[in-house]
């Protein structure tokens, strides 16, 4: 039973480059989840569908450039110790 | 290879080295000889402008050569440019210290935390017992004065992180004992144990604040209490092992299996006065999509509480 903090992590890094990766306009339109297509009127209800756009987009706007530090210090790090 | 507990060990010492730096001196008086040749030395390292290098240095000449090394070091002490060095080191040390008090609030919201922490022991005798036996307690709600919860002293409901911090460590402590009776036992299981417990509480507080926030809970539970509610399985786990350890499979499945109970009726009663909305607190049936969802959110956060407290000690008993 080897689930540590430093899995954790790494399992944290995985999806969030996962989440990264998603192309707003070769992928998400293609399956209607774009950003432009969702959010429907001022109702007070998002939905879910909607928050996870949201969250999405939200995602891969504020951790573009942290994931890139984090994910070159994730290389140097394994590439050295494995 | 990453130590497992890294970020607590790092963190933890950051911040003790620089206030330890003060407070060292009172450490150092015991393991001096107090039959040591110069009692001047003994009376001079009471002051906190020592520096820690120079005590560490006194306190092994002390121990191994009593009379040799005494006389260089009284000139050390005499020297004024040491004496200036000794003064500069304790105002840098004073200096760090407040930088780190005047800090320590945007990473850790100590005022926050010291509202969780303000306990005392009928507080926690009867809340170890509403978690053990919660079906006899009627009044569920958290009491409020001026918008601001109560301290956990003063109201039964309201959650603490004394239990779930002290649990946690006893289930620890609990862990290596079992694993000790069985002869499994070595150090780094200790450090590993811990690592997964607390690597399933967060993955459990970053699944449950994922969820709160797709469904649109308008909810006052922030995240520490969220910790505080899933560290309070750490009870029963530890009841569990316990009656495992003194009687073997049966007692620990009996007593796993009431705390299990427990805990689910526990968090369901008090999960459904902070997610789901008033009037179905109130026993009013559920309407709409949104409270249904609601309802089975807290449902499903209730009901990882025994899978969990299950599958972190299955393993400790044989």
């Amino acid at each position: 039973m080897a689930f540590t903090l430093y899995s954790l992590l790494q399992a944290a890094l995985l999806c969030v480059n996962a989440i990264a990766v998603l192309h707003e306009e070769r992928f998400l339109k293609n399956i209607g989840w774009g950003t432009d297509q969702g959010i429907g009127g001022f109702g007070e209800e998002p939905g879910i569908k909607s928050q996870l756009m949201n969250l999405i987009r939200s995602v891969r706007t504020v951790m573009r450039v942290p994931l890139i530090i984090v994910n070159s210090v994730a290389i140097v790090l394994l590439l050295l110790f494995g | 290879m990453l130590p497992t507990l890294a970020l607590n060990s790092w963190q933890s010492s950051c911040l003790s080295l620089i206030s330890a730096g003060i407070t060292a001196s009172k450490r150092r008086i015991p393991v001096s000889q107090p039959g040591m040749a110069d009692p001047h030395q003994l009376f001079d390292d009471t002051s906190s402008a020592q520096s820690r290098g120079y005590r560490a240095q006194q306190a092994a000449s002390g121990l191994g050569y009593p009379a040799t090394s005494t006389l260089p070091q009284a000139a050390f002490l005499a020297d004024p440019v040491s004496n200036m060095a000794m003064a500069y080191g304790s105002s840098l040390a004073a200096q760090g210290k407040e930088l780190v008090d005047k800090n320590i609030d945007r990473f850790i919201p100590v005022t926050k935390l010291k509202y969780y922490f303000a306990v005392d022991t009928v507080y926690v005798g009867k809340k170890l017992g509403l978690l053990v036996f919660p079906y006899l307690h009627q009044d569920w709600e958290v009491q409020y004065q001026q918008d601001t919860p109560v301290a956990p002293r003063f109201d039964v409901n309201a959650p603490d992180l004394y239990i779930p911090a002290m649990a946690f460590i006893t289930y620890i402590l609990v862990a290596g004992l079992a694993l000790g009776t069985q002869d499994r036992f070595s150090p780094d299981l200790l450090g590993l144990q811990a690592s997964s417990a607390l690597a399933w509480l967060a993955l459990e507080v970053v699944a449950i604040l994922l969820s709160l926030y797709l469904v649109t809970v308008n909810t006052d539970l922030t995240t520490i209490d969220l910790v505080a509610f899933l560290g309070y399985k750490y009870v029963g786990m530890i009841g569990g092992v316990l009656m495992g350890l003194l009687f073997g499979k049966m007692g620990y499945y009996l007593v796993l299996g009431w705390c299990c109970v427990s805990i689910f009726v526990f968090m369901i009663r008090t999960l459904r006065l902070k997610i789901l909305a008033q009037a179905a607190a109130e026993g009013v049936p559920v309407r709409g999509a949104r409270n249904q969802l609601r309802m089975y959110l807290t449902m499903a956060v209730a009901a990882a509480q025994p899978l969990l407290m299950y599958w972190l000690t299955f393993h400790l008993v044989r």
